[in-house]
């Protein structure tokens, strides 16, 4: 049979449409057109995706269920390795993991392996019907999760199914960490989330929102009530660069910015309390996801004009590609080599205008990247009434101020053991972005799973 | 959610509720505030506790209404649930024995310098009190306070009650006739605190503000609560809300506390029309 060279088109929202509404931008495989995507796989005896799948999930095997029409089967077989298969479908880098390795990918394009996930995962979703895993007898321990992002919620659900007792704490008032706080709606329906939530909840897990640990119970307190503690927290504090003017109003962190029109709706405002700038000239300082996610967000408020503004050029950005070329057909402007060097205000303290530099690359640096070196007197002007800053954030640092014995690393990060996710400290462990630095969902799942299966051997052994 | 068991009028437009919260109550100290979201469709308030009840497992809160979240707030009866109600959040004051303190409160900054003189009292210091308001009416909590300190003035801007002026006045006559004060601690409105730190360098005397700049998350990841602190930037929620008040940059403050003036603005005329309030 002739190779089909390219992955089979996903219908999406025209850029002119999308940029109107705040909707899902890709709109998923009719089961024709995932039946046909999945006739592409070879089958290989030895996948090499399987290897390049931090969850290891049985690639060829879920989608040899689709290409048979068994949807059923495909679904079960991917949640045997990954609880949250609709989310990963969407926001997992798969060019840089089980995608990047696929055989046909060498001549061709490659499967379409995360398009297929979420075909199934949204298959079995609009069935209705939630099917719960057996679950263990119950063992009589008690773990408490802080934190219910990606990490979170997968250490927790693992446990639950073990048959121990699992209490997730969240600071916000919604479970979900990043992924209602920071992964806008149009990348990934909140529904979704909710959807995943609720599952996590009818295996038995309880989640208390508007709780900080650290703060409303510290981690040695929650020891006194707990056989153990899973610290999930993330990597929720936003950098600044530290330059003249970056404080003018006007001017958001990348977190208040997605916080605002995620988890608070801002984007419907006066419906909704909480309100945003909404920017006619809008630049994004930082070449991530986190960059693109705020740019494609600006032009959804109203923005003339969008700009990203990175201090390397397009094959050093760390955004995916996919998202690079989404936020180009929106119209999104990319100033590339460009870095801020301050801002002016008006005479009300709103920021008007931006001072840049060009830069030019230079050696690599430790990151292997083409360091980024100022061009003398380039400097320039650009007019801003909205900046967001997108340089990156560190790990959490409540949980190691508030908790004794928590040994952390230069940047912040809590030191785990990665086999066990066992911190310095008896009882404790972590995973995910707390642990690893800003990182990916499903590394984080991964770091989650990884720790429960240590914390169910701790708890019933007692041996730390 | 947090039931209001309590509701009492204070002032026009000030209210006091007492709220269950057990686990905030249990660690709450003086100086910490709380975020608040009544409904689904709701922003996210800080507001500091005015006063907590271990034993009880309630919070005393006070507020202005100003805005539409506050007014909401308001119409709010006893037996009614806030939807979501986390905390305490930020820096305990620092409370130890200084000497002579004086605590000052501005509007509804008495309340939430009440329980801070109250503590300070409690290990001994000696506690000058100052509370301003605009009128008469608006005085608030002037029993509570006088229990707590050893002297209390009052100030009123039109002279109504106690003495005419700002608390800044009756400070400056307290240093002026020679009291020696170890340190001054101020709750209240960005002018008066830039008022009262103003002063207070002119003698050299280390003055604490507490300073209410916009708040989302509370917990140090979104940075809308920067403040400028002796040139360093700040994040409120997390190294505040205390700060020496010789060092705050207060122009900066007002000028973030405007970002959402407008929307702010249409908010409660929204709100307002809705619930046929003038
Ligand atoms: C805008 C944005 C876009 C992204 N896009 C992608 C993408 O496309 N693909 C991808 O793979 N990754 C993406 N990422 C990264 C990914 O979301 C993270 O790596 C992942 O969510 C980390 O999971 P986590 O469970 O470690 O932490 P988080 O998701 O950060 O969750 C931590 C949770 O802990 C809570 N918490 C913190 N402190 C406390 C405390 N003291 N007490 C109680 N609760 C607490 C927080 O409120 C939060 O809910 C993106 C990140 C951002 C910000
Ligand atoms: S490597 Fe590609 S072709 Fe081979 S099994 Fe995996 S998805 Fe199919
Ligand atoms: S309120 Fe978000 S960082 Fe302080």
């Amino acid at each position: 049979m002739a190779i089909i060279p390219k992955k089979t088109p996903m219908r999406e929202q025209p850029p002119k449409e999308r940029i109107k509404n705040f909707n899902e931008v890709p709109l998923g495989y009719t089961p024709e057109e995932a039946i046909n995507e999945a006739k592409r796989c070879l089958q290989c005896k030895k996948p090499p995706c399987v290897k390049g799948c931090p969850v290891e999930i049985d690639i060829p095997g879920f989608i040899e269920k689709i290409r048979e029409g068994n949807f059923k089967e495909a679904i079960r077989i991917l949640k045997d390795k990954n609880s949250l298969p609709a989310i990963c479908g969407r926001v997992c880098p798969q060019e840089d993991q089980c995608e990047k390795e696929c055989v046909l990918g060498k001549k061709y394009e490659p499967v379409g392996i995360g398009r297929l996930e979420r075909f199934a995962a949204d298959w079995e979703a609009e069935q209705g019907i939630m099917e719960i895993p057996k679950i263990e007898k119950s063992t009589g321990k008690k773990v408490a999760v802080v934190g219910s992002g990606p990490a979170g919620l997968t250490c927790a659900s693992e446990l639950a199914k073990m048959g121990h007792e699992v209490v997730i704490f969240e600071a916000l008032h919604k479970p979900g960490g990043v992924l209602v706080y920071g992964i806008p709606e149009f990348r990934l329906p909140k529904i979704i989330v909710e959807r995943e939530v609720n599952y996590i909840k009818a295996l038995g897990v309880k989640i208390i929102c508007n709780f900080v640990v650290g703060k409303t119970k510290t981690v040695d307190e929650l020891l006194e009530e707990f056989d153990a503690v899973f610290v999930g927290t993330g990597a929720g504090l936003p950098w600044f660069m530290n330059i003249p003017g970056e404080n003018y109003t006007g001017i958001y962190s990348a977190n208040e910015y997605l916080i605002r029109v995620n988890l608070m709706k801002a984007y419907l405002f006066p419906e909704y309390d909480t309100p945003i700038v909404r920017g006619k000239n809008v630049a994004v300082i930082g070449g991530g996801n986190v960059a693109m996610d705020a740019a494609r967000t600006a032009l959804r408020l109203g923005a003339e004009k969008s700009m990203i503004i990175y201090r390397r050029s397009k094959n050093e950005m760390p955004a995916r590609i996919e998202e690079i070329e989404r936020a180009e057909e929106e119209g999104v402007i990319f100033h590339f080599l460009t870095l801020p060097v301050r801002y002016y205000a008006d005479e009300n303290g709103k920021v008007k205008e931006m001072e840049c530099i060009r830069m030019e690359l230079g050696e690599p640096d430790h990151s292997g990247r083409r360091k980024p070196i100022p061009i003398p007197n380039s400097n320039f002007k650009i007019p801003v009434d909205t900046v967001v800053v997108a340089i990156g954030q560190s790990p959490n640092p409540l949980i190691p101020q508030t908790t004794k014995g928590i040994e952390v690393g230069k940047h912040g990060n809590i030191i785990i053991d990665e086999k066990t996710g066992k911190t310095t400290k008896k009882g404790v462990f972590a995973g995910g972005d707390i642990a690893t630095g800003a990182a990916t969902v499903i590394l984080a799942m991964g770091a989650g799973k990884v720790a429960a299966r240590a914390i169910d051997e701790y708890i019933k052994t007692g041996i730390w | 959610m947090a039931k209001i068991l309590k509701k009492e009028i204070l002032a026009p437009n000030i209210k006091k509720i007492i709220v269950e919260a057990p686990e905030v109550a249990k660690k709450a100290q003086p100086g910490q505030f709380v975020i608040l979201r009544i409904d689904e469709k709701g922003e996210r308030i800080p507001l500091t506790i005015g006063d907590f009840d271990r034993e009880k497992g309630t919070l005393t809160i006070v507020f202005q209404e100003v805005g539409k979240s506050t007014y909401h707030l308001g119409l709010l009866n006893e037996g009614d649930e806030i939807l979501d109600f986390v905390g305490p959040l930020g820096k305990p004051s620092e409370i130890e024995k200084f000497g002579t303190v004086c605590c000052i409160g501005g509007g509804v900054g008495t309340p939430e310098i009440y329980p801070v003189a109250r503590a300070l009292k409690e290990v001994g210091n000696y506690v000058i009190s100052i509370i301003g308001a605009r009128n008469k009416e608006l005085v608030i909590m002037e029993k509570e306070m006088r229990e707590v300190s050893d002297e209390l003035y009052i100030t009123t801007d039109d002279g109504t009650y106690g003495m005419k002026g700002f608390v800044t006045d009756a400070l400056k006559k307290i240093l002026d006739s020679g009291k020696k004060i170890d340190r001054v601690i101020a709750v209240g409105p960005v002018m008066m605190m830039k008022a009262v730190s103003e002063l207070t360098k002119n003698y050299n005397i280390k003055t604490i503000v507490s300073l209410n700049a916009m708040m989302l998350d509370g917990t140090g990841m979104c940075g809308i609560c920067r403040v400028e602190i002796g040139g360093e930037t700040k994040f409120a929620c997390v190294d505040g809300p205390e700060f020496d008040g010789h060092l705050v940059n207060y122009d900066l403050l007002m000028a973030r506390l405007r970002t959402y003036l407008e929307e702010e603005k249409l908010s409660l005329k929204l709100f307002k029309e809705k619930m046929g309030i003038q």
